[in-house]
């Protein structure tokens, strides 16, 4: 069988794209080295956030795949726990609060609270914060259930993918003849030719305590740090249980090739950023920590859409450490795009021919 | 010249010892408030001048040349000797995680502090280890049921030659003369409930042939040991066991690997692999009666690896309602088709609890077909987050 298409990547993006496309009629395979969601996909928290948005591109495709994730993560533990930001510093109130007013204005659910407001949702925060914003709308969902789900009826190969020409793939079990070829290779995408860059992420993981952390909770200076470019480490507090009652606790950045040494300054860091949040959590032990690679670009937007120099090639990478919330639209955009459909947001931000990306 | 050497079992006390000797300033850490490790609980009397013991300490993570202990503290070292030993692996079977089951080890420390926890015992598993326990099981006046091994003894027959370097082991049976007695071979539980205990003949790939009742309140398993290697993560590994070359070695800089947590092979051998890693540690040439120890006990461990390896008749054990993991509550008819261990945990939270799968997680890839990882921890130890944030700014000592 000769597929349409062969999307390289099992996780949630090439998963998601995979989805529309078949959804649309194409015939699929997907091809990746370890199988589902066995990359950044696994490594994150599985969150889907507006709240953590600038307006902008990337907010309109959060939005439309805010839209499109509960109808998808039906049976993947989707939940809209609302989304919780709060500034620690008397500096760092009012941009808060002029943050949630731009987002207000772009059609974000964003609603300021008084710190008793912010302490009832949140019994346990620290009382001492300046200014509170309560995003509704921010869910979360377990993304390698997500995965699977989205690849439902898909074929799925395992294979590591050497090259490309956009109409054949070179694998290690063999060439794969096809239509058109999507990169959603992640953090690996740069083998395909753009240029995305792994920045690496740790995660701690509590041992359970069932109810005592409700939202998704996270300091103001983290939209900072995400839309930073530095390869220094950078942390911010960001809380959160599952639904086994574990906390995760990030988060961090920092660039430094695809090491995944765990060091003590970023456990340190880390720890020290959500007890800020929740004084409660000094005596609660960390159990485990992971970490994983964001793919990012280094203009920070995501990479939808044909490559110019390699007809048949699309790419669907770089969306660092959004793509579990970003999938669904990324998915359906690609798959318009490849089939000729109205694309449901703007592509023109997310063109692979940005001077950031081409390489 | 600083020598760290984490467990203080006989590997460890080797290697500080051999280390101090050869003129290292040693640290010798164990979690335990007495040395002996596991092995000699209690019985071990262990005092060198060269070296500092720190005993109820904890270490959860190696960085460069430096170990972190809890508290938090940290000891700079400039060879590190793992000697974290293994623990009981138990295989699962209906009632395994019910009252009146325990691991073979479990019951040997207990009773090593005079506890038999059972009137009526069985010890049910595979390796000559078993012995000691019911042995010591007997000793406090438990009756013994049996003892039942889950493999053939004359798969000792093809092992010749080790069997030939290690006479002495062959002598240490006869201590268990009386246990012996009780000792029925293609044998085990396979399952419990309340006192009634089904009992099962195997076929040479463990798969039921036969069953009887017997009547027990304490089963007491252990089918091999999985290695703690949590400190070193990364470290190249072979069936889990940490990869050493002739100088106990690791793969990592500057870190050497002495003991059960490179084989299991008997406490004779985990001795002569520490006087190897604490010489080398030290920088000096290994004894020759170490190394020749070393080379002879691997050739029993080895055969004893091939002799009592798990077969892969016990997934029939099971029922579908049976528990894989504890922690999370996990049973077999809960565990996906999965590719590799990362998406069979996500999916169903098998070896994701409280022990992070150091119980579970082998058992769960052996029952789904997934590929063992070795399961790398990063985290050796769980360590309540106001300690992580007390860590001291690196520039500090």
């Amino acid at each position: 069988m000769r597929p349409d298409v062969v999307v390289i990547g099992a996780g949630i993006i090439g998963a998601a794209c995979a989805q529309a496309l078949h959804a649309r009629g194409l015939t699929v395979l997907v091809v990746d080295r370890h199988g589902p969601a066995s990359g950044t996909s696994a490594a994150g928290e599985g969150n889907v956030l507006v709240s953590d948005k600038e307006p902008g591109p990337e907010l309109e495709l959060a939005l439309a795949s805010r839209e499109l994730w509960p109808e998808l993560a039906a049976d993947a533990e989707w939940e809209e726990k609302g989304g919780l930001v709060v500034a620690t510093t008397g500096d760092s109130a009012q941009p808060l609060r002029d943050f949630a007013a731009r987002q207000r204005a772009a059609g974000v659910d964003a609603r300021e609270l008084t710190a008793a407001e912010a302490l009832a949702r949140e019994p346990h925060l620290n009382p001492e914060l300046t200014a509170a914003v309560h995003y509704p709308r921010d869910a979360q969902l377990n993304p390698v259930k997500a995965t699977r789900a989205l690849l439902r009826g898909i074929a799925v190969t395992r294979a590591e993918v050497s090259t490309t020409d956009g109409r054949s793939v070179t694998t290690s079990g063999g060439v794969i003849r096809c239509g058109a070829v999507v990169n959603a290779t992640g953090p690996w995408a740069r083998g395909f030719g753009v240029n995305v860059l792994p920045r690496r992420g740790v995660v701690l993981v509590t041992t359970p305590i069932p109810g005592a952390i409700r939202h998704k909770v996270y300091d103001a200076d983290y939209v900072g740090a995400v839309a930073s470019g530095d390869a220094d480490l950078q942390t911010s507090g960001v809380v959160e249980s599952t639904r086994a009652g574990t906390v995760l606790i990030g988060s961090s950045r920092q660039r430094k090739g695809f090491d995944d040494t765990i060091e003590s300054e970023v456990l340190r860091a880390l720890a020290r950023r959500a007890i800020a949040l929740f004084p409660m959590l000094t005596n609660v032990p960390v159990m485990r920590a992971y970490g994983g690679f964001r793919p990012y670009a280094p203009d920070h937007l995501p990479i939808i859409g044909a490559d110019p120099r390699t007809p048949g090639l699309w790419h669907a990478t770089g969306h660092e450490g959004a793509g579990v919330g970003l999938a669904p639209a990324t998915g359906r955009l690609l798959a318009q795009l490849l089939t000729g459909e109205t694309p449901l947001v703007d592509p023109h931000p997310f063109r692979v021919d940005r001077p950031e990306v081409m390489v | 010249m600083r020598v760290v050497v984490v467990g203080a079992g006989p590997a460890g006390m080797a290697a500080a010892t051999t280390a101090a000797g050869a003129g290292a300033e040693v640290v010798l850490v164990d979690s335990e408030p007495a040395a002996g490790g596991q092995f000699l609980r209690g019985r071990a009397r262990f005092a060198h001048p060269g070296v500092t013991h720190l005993t109820d300490t904890e270490a959860w993570l190696v960085e460069d040349g430096t170990l972190h202990l809890r508290g938090p503290a940290r000891l700079r070292f400039d060879a590190l000797v793992v000697a974290t030993g293994a623990y009981d692996r138990p295989l699962p079977f209906p009632g395994w995680d019910g009252p009146g089951v325990i691991t073979a080890g479990a019951a040997q420390a207990l009773a090593k502090q005079g506890v038999a926890l059972g009137h009526r015992v069985i010890v049910s598993g595979t390796g000559p280890f078993l012995l000691p326990v019911a042995a010591a099981l007997r000793e406090l006046g438990a009756t013994l049921v049996g003892v039942y091994e889950a493999s053939s003894p004359t798969r000792w027959l093809r092992e010749a030659r080790a069997v030939a370097a290690n006479r002495h082991k062959i002598a240490e049976l006869a201590g268990y003369r009386k246990v012996l007695a009780r000792l029925e071979t293609r044998t085990a539980v396979v399952a419990k409930h309340g006192d009634r205990v089904t009992v099962a003949k195997l076929d040479r790939d463990w798969r039921p042939v036969s069953h009887r009742t017997e009547h027990a309140d304490l089963v007491c398993t252990g089918y091999g040991f999985l290695p703690r290697t949590d400190l070193v993560p990364h470290a190249e590994r072979t069936g889990d066991f940490l990869d050493v070359d002739d100088h106990q070695r690791t793969s990592v800089g500057n870190v050497f690997a002495a003991g059960e947590v490179t084989g299991i092979g008997g406490a004779d051998l985990a001795a002569a692999e520490g006087v190897v890693a604490g010489a080398a540690a030290a920088r000096r040439d290994p004894p020759r009666e170490a190394l020749e120890a070393v080379r002879r006990g691997r050739l029993f461990a080895r055969a004893l690896a091939r002799v009592h390896a798990v077969q892969p008749g016990w997934r029939t054990w099971l029922e579908e309602d049976t528990t894989v993991c504890r922690c999370e509550k996990v049973s077999l008819r809960d565990l996906p088709d999965a590719t590799g261990m990362r998406e069979l945990k996500l999916t169903s939270r098998v070896a994701m609890g409280r022990c992070q799968g150091r119980i579970c997680a082998r058992n769960a890839a052996e029952l789904t077909g997934v590929p063992f990882d070795g399961q790398r921890r990063v985290i050796a130890v769980p360590i309540p987050l106001g300690e992580l944030a007390a860590l001291p700014e690196e520039n500090q000592p």
